[in-house]
Parts: C-alpha cells; sequence; structure tokens
C-alpha cells in the first residue's frame, strides 16, 4: 500500500469515527427531536448545519471544473445557488418557523385546505429529493473507488451504511450535529489546497484574493489577463466574456435560485431553530459558510485551468518544442486516464500534446465514430468532419501541423480532484480532498433521505392513511421510511437509470415551478384559495416537465425525445435546465387567474395567515 | 389601518428593497450589463466579472443580515415580537 493511500485510510476513518461518535451522543427520543430536532439548534449551528446539507457532491466536485471549462458563463451556478438564500430569508423561512410544523406538504395542505394540494406536494418532494440522492450515491462510490481503490459498489455500500447508522439512530437532531462536523471537513479540504495553489501562482494567500492578484514573477501581469490571453490565443472565447445567450443566463440563475428556495431539504432547515428570528439570521449564517466555498471555486477554477494549460503548452505556442511530450506526461495524468475521465489521442503524430480549440472538427469526429459504431446517418457526419477539416485547414493551427485538439477528454469533475496533485502538494492536503468530498455526499444525501423519511411517515401515514398511530409508532415508522430510502437510494446509484446527470435540471425544475411559488402565495397572497393553489402548481409543473422531457425524451428515453437538444429548437433559446424559472411564471399566473373566479378561502385560513405573518407567539415543537 | 397591517406593510417595503439591491448586483451588474461594467476594473478583476463571481454573493450575505436586522427592529416597534 502506498503512503497516500495509507494517510487517505487514516484521514477518512478518522472523519467516519467522529460521524458515528456524533450520532451515538445525539439519538432522537420522539418525533420533534427525528424531524426538527426539537427546535433547539442554534442559529450559527443551524446556518453551518444547512451549509453542509446545501452543499453537494456537485458543489465540491463539479462547480470549480464547470467554472474553469466555463468561465464567465458558469457564474449562473455561483449567484443561482447563493442568490436563492435571499429568497428564503426574506420569503419563506421565518413564516414557515412561525407556522411551527414539521413538513412542507404539511404547510401546503393546512394552508389550501386541501389533501390534494398536500399530495402534489408530496409527490414533487419525494420526486425532487430522490433524484438528488442518487447523484449523491453515486458521488460517495466515485470518491471511494478512486481514492480508495476500492470496488465501486463496495464503497457505495460503506457510504450507505454509514448514513443508515446515524439518520436512522439520530433524526434530524444526530443528521444536524454530525453535518456540523462535516461542514467543518468539507470546507478545510476545499479551501486548503486553494490557499496553497493561491500562494504558489500569486503570492496571496486569500484565493479570492489571489483570483485578481498579479502573477508571482510576472511584473504585474494579472491572473485572469494572462488567461484570457492564453486560451484566446489557443482558439478559445476569452475566460472572463460571455459565450451564451443573455436570455438564457438569466433564466438559468433564475430558475437555479427559486429552484434553491423551494428544495424541501433546505426549507425544513429552517424549521429547527428556537425562534423566528432566529430563521431570518440563520439564513445568513447559512450563506456565510456557503459563500466560504462559493468565492473560492471560482478562484479554484480559474488557476486549475492556467496550470492545465500551462502544463500541457509548456511554451511558445506553434513552436515545434511549445508542447508537452506525450511520453513526458506527469503521474496525475496517468492516474485519471485510468479512470476514464481524463484522455490524449496524438492526432498528428508528432509525439507532442495540443491542446487548443479546433472550431468543433474533434466533436465532429466523435460524432461520426458514433455514427459508424452506433449505425446513425454516417453520410450526415462526414459532411460535418469534412466541413469542420475544411475550416480547421484556413486556421493558423494548420499551419503549425496541429490536426485536431489531442486532449480528446476532460471530465469537469476531476478538477477539484486533481487539483492538488496538479499543484504537487503533500498527501496529506489530498487526502483530505477525499474526505472532504465524501463529508459533502452524505451530508446532503442524510439531509435529503430525511426529508423523504418524513413525508412519507409524517404526511402520508400520519396524517393520510394511518390517522390513530402514536408517536412512538410514528417514529417506528419514520426509521423503517429512512432505511427503504437508503436502500432505494444505494439500488438506483448502483444502477442508475441513464439520466442521472440530466435530473438535477429536473429537480430544480419541480422545486422551482412547483414548491416555492405554492409557499410564497400561501404567505404572501391572503386571497389565494385551494384551486389556484393545485391549478398553479400542476401547471407549473406540467409545463416544466413538459419542456424537459420534449427534448430530453419521455422519463428521459432519448429516442422519445420531440426535438433535438440544442438552441435552435429551444423556444426563445431558453434551455431546458433553465426553465424552471417560466414554470414558475406559469405557476403564478394560472393561481391568480384560477382564485380570482373561485370562491375565497375560508375564515380560519384567512386567521391563520394574518396569525403567521406576526412573529409573536411561535410557539417551541408543536405537532398538529 | 390596524397594527398588524401596518407591520405587514412595512415589512412589505422593506422585502422590496432589499430585493430590488438582490436583483440589480446580480441580474444587473453580473449579468445584464456586465459588458458595459467590464469596462472598469478592481484590480485584477474586470467589474462585471467580479459582480457575478464574486460581488453578488457578498452582498446577497450582508442584505440577509441587514434584512434580519431591521426585521428585529420592526418587530419591536409594533411590539409583536417574540416572548
Amino acid at each position: 500500500m502506498s503512503n497516500l493511500m495509507i494517510t487517505t485510510y487514516l484521514v477518512v476513518g478518522a472523519t467516519f469515527a467522529l460521524y458515528l461518535y456524533i450520532a451515538l451522543k445525539s439519538r432522537a427520543k420522539n418525533t420533534g427531536e427525528f424531524y426538527v430536532a426539537g427546535k433547539g439548534i442554534h442559529p450559527v449551528l443551524n446556518g453551518m448545519a444547512t451549509g453542509a446539507d446545501w452543499m453537494s457532491a456537485a458543489s465540491f466536485i463539479s462547480m470549480a471544473g464547470m467554472l474553469a471549462m466555463g468561465g464567465y458563463d458558469a457564474s449562473a451556478y455561483l449567484m443561482g445557488w447563493t442568490g436563492g438564500y435571499c429568497l428564503l430569508a426574506m420569503l419563506l423561512a421565518p413564516y414557515l418557523r412561525k407556522y411551527g410544523k414539521f413538513t412542507v406538504p404539511e404547510f401546503i395542505g393546512d394552508r389550501f385546505y386541501s389533501q390534494t394540494a398536500r399530495l402534489v406536494a408530496i409527490i414533487c418532494l419525494i420526486v425532487a429529493s430522490l433524484t438528488y440522492v442518487i447523484g449523491q450515491m453515486k458521488g460517495i462510490g466515485v470518491a471511494f473507488s478512486r481514492f480508495l481503490e476500492l470496488p465501486f459498489e463496495v464503497g457505495l455500500v460503506i457510504g450507505m451504511a454509514i448514513v443508515f447508522v446515524y439518520a436512522v439512530l439520530g433524526g434530524m437532531k444526530g443528521v444536524t450535529y454530525t453535518q456540523i462536523a462535516q461542514y467543518v471537513v468539507l470546507i478545510f479540504a476545499y479551501t486548503v489546497p486553494a490557499v496553497f495553489i493561491s500562494i504558489q501562482l500569486t503570492g496571496n494567500p486569500l484565493p479570492q484574493l489571489g483570483l485578481g492578484a498579479t502573477l508571482s514573477g510576472s511584473e504585474g501581469v494579472y491572473l485572469l489577463d494572462k488567461l484570457d490571453k492564453m486560451v484566446v490565443e489557443l482558439g478559445f472565447t476569452a475566460y472572463t466574456s460571455q459565450k451564451g445567450s443573455t436570455l438564457d443566463i438569466f433564466l438559468l440563475t433564475m430558475s437555479l435560485m427559486i429552484g434553491t428556495a423551494g428544495l424541501p431539504h433546505v426549507i425544513t432547515r429552517f424549521f429547527t431553530v428556537p425562534k423566528v428570528k432566529d430563521a431570518r439570521s440563520s439564513a445568513g449564517w447559512a450563506l456565510v459558510f456557503i459563500a466560504i466555498l462559493y468565492t473560492t471555486a471560482p478562484a479554484v477554477g480559474a488557476m486549475a485551468r492556467l496550470n492545465l494549460m500551462n502544463t500541457v503548452q509548456t511554451g511558445e505556442i506553434g513552436a515545434p518544442e511549445g508542447n508537452l511530450a506525450m511520453d513526458a506526461r506527469p503521474q496525475w495524468m496517468h492516474n485519471w486516464e485510468k479512470t476514464g475521465l481524463l484522455g490524449f489521442e496524438d492526432k498528428n503524430g508528432d509525439g507532442k500534446i495540443q491542446y487548443y480549440s479546433d472550431n468543433g472538427l474533434s466533436a465532429a469526429e466523435a460524432g461520426l465514430a458514433k455514427a459508424l459504431k452506433e449505425g446513425g446517418d454516417v453520410t450526415a457526419a462526414q459532411a460535418k468532419v469534412d466541413e469542420a477539416a475544411a475550416k480547421h485547414a484556413e486556421s493558423k493551427f494548420a499551419g503549425f501541423g496541429w490536426k485536431g485538439n489531442e486532449m480528446t477528454k476532460v471530465d469537469n469533475d476531476i478538477m477539484v480532484l486533481a487539483n492538488p496533485e496538479i499543484a504537487r502538494l503533500p498527501n496529506w492536503v489530498i487526502a483530505l480532498v477525499a474526505a472532504g468530498g465524501i463529508a459533502a455526499a452524505l451530508s446532503t444525501a442524510a439531509g435529503l433521505l430525511l426529508a423523504i423519511s418524513s413525508s412519507i411517515s409524517h404526511d402520508l401515514l400520519k396524517s393520510m392513511l394511518a390517522k390513530n398511530i402514536d408517536d412512538k409508532t410514528e417514529l417506528l415508522y419514520g426509521r423503517i421510511a429512512m432505511g427503504g430510502a437508503i436502500l432505494l437510494a444505494g439500488y438506483l446509484g448502483l444502477n442508475p437509470p441513464g439520466f442521472a446527470a440530466q435530473v438535477v435540471a429536473l429537480a430544480f425544475g419541480l422545486a422551482a415551478s412547483s414548491i416555492f411559488p405554492a409557499i410564497m402565495m400561501g404567505i404572501f397572497v391572503k386571497r389565494m384559495n385551494s384551486a389556484g393553489a393545485i391549478c398553479g402548481m400542476l401547471a407549473g409543473l406540467g409545463s416544466t416537465l413538459l419542456y424537459i422531457f420534449w427534448f430530453k425524451g419521455f422519463m428521459f428515453i432519448a429516442s422519445t425525445a420531440m426535438a433535438p437538444d440544442n438552441a435552435a429548437n429551444w423556444l426563445f433559446g431558453i434551455s431546458p435546465g433553465s426553465f424552471g424559472a417560466v414554470g414558475a411564471l406559469i405557476n403564478f399566473a394560472v393561481a391568480f387567474a384560477v382564485s380570482s373566479f373561485t370562491k375565497a378561502p375560508p375564515e380560519h385560513i384567512q386567521h391563520l395567515v394574518e396569525d403567521i405573518r406576526v412573529p409573536r407567539g411561535a410557539g417551541a415543537a408543536q405537532d398538529h | 389601518m390596524n397594527n398588524a397591517q401596518k407591520y405587514w406593510q412595512a415589512n412589505i417595503r422593506l422585502v422590496i428593497g432589499c430585493l430590488l439591491v438582490w436583483f440589480f448586483v446580480s441580474f444587473g451588474c453580473g449579468i445584464l450589463f456586465v459588458n458595459q461594467l467590464n469596462a472598469f476594473r478592481l484590480g485584477g478583476y474586470q467589474l462585471g466579472f467580479w459582480f457575478a463571481q464574486q460581488g453578488s454573493i457578498y452582498i446577497f450575505v450582508a442584505l440577509i443580515f441587514f434584512y434580519a436586522w431591521r426585521m428585529n427592529q420592526l418587530d419591536k416597534k409594533f411590539n409583536v415580537e417574540e416572548a
């Protein structure tokens, strides 16, 4: 076993021991502690737990990679996944805390005095949460298989067992305290390598400032200017300039914001604080803890891109000795090639690697290879290759004897994980990154599983199917539902439906188009009645699902797609992932239209709305 | 108008004010006017790019704490704070 492996086992093992210790110390004894931790979590700690809950494998592993490859355009994720907290703090959290129940469907069902509304909310919640959990489970398996060199399946089962112990035993209380520990692990794991790399490149220890600083030993050349210049010379669009359409970036940001505010496992976290005013500030603290990672990510992304380009383009562009020799590839490249997430092909046979934008030549060649292998339209694919090749022949790169981009595969997800290796940081830092990635995935999975199990045991069983069960039985059902949800999530993680990567758009679309508008109107529009809310949710949900399925295939079966998924076919150039904001708009419009010509809600509901608007009288944990 | 209604109106005014800032820094400075703002610089950052990848996030944090602080004041002023 190598030194790195031993270090990694030690660091990951120590964090697991910590999580289990916390779980045993904070077992839930009643439903109040199981669902909402007895509403006794200090707002700062709750904010920290919310941060861990929110920041998933996607935030930890994928986001910096998206920034590295997307540049400015990936800003939509930064603003979208943080700006949602403003909506949460001002429009939802304090009122839901005042209302003082356990789950999101419970609020929707009571406010719109309708079991149908509650059922629609339960379905949205379960679909959104479950699709999200699959991704986390996969992230856990990948982290284990890469860093501990265990089979993917074994890693996933270990992860499931750990979540099972602390979530089933501890409920929300155990999960909250474990998440606080996980936050510390993950933020440490994210920022330490970033600080090292920032010092290496700019001499500035704060990555947020390093990104705007000058490069060390460069006589005042700014890092971002250097990066822009380099990518442009290699045929890419400048890192800091916009590539996509403004409308699409706008709507994607909006969808992610509204979706963030509507995701049930995040909303539930604000039920756990002692007071209404704590719900307000807790959202602020959550965003502080999230912002530490989210403002570091742009630096990680840009610096990783610069390091990657410098590694490959060792000298002057176009000079025969200007590129990295195939045989001289550093160890980390070999490691990642084994996983299939990184790939090279010496197209011009010069024994060197050229990484540049060949204007779609590689993509066209890949399309042709696919058509030949799977029996597509070969003639059309060949025509595309010829067209791209003709274009490429006129570019300056052809003059260098380059025959297309030779870094044929570079997966966004390797950026954060490979970063410490690229920068040649010590082993313990690499081990820490592994533990951080696992912490991010585990904490989010636990939060989602809790949201799923509480809506099954509390909303579905206790309130609809078996109304007479006592607290103890409900707690038992809650634990059984949690165990079942973990097994199902594990099964789906082992046998991911082909669409696992695409469902993130679906989860956000559902949350944005159904849950957020329903809750918001429930609080801010006293006149909103059950007919309006139900029609609104169904219209928002239906239109969003239809739009996503239209381009991605019904139930994500690609062959049933009604139109190819590209900008030419999209309505006004809106990509399916950005449609949630439009769905939310449709929800609002339909709800207002329907409620305006149906009966106003009954007196006691109007009183309920007046009551949740003022903080006074918010009780401690209450049930029904 | 009774006390609760006045409190609610003050709350709505505050929320609208905060959300205008929220919209201005992210959708305004970070997306709609990003190219115009990129003509200015903040150290090595182009200003629009800075708003999109750094500035808007800092302002979001500040906004929530400002909102929480003002709401606590309003709770007291209208005598609706929790016991």
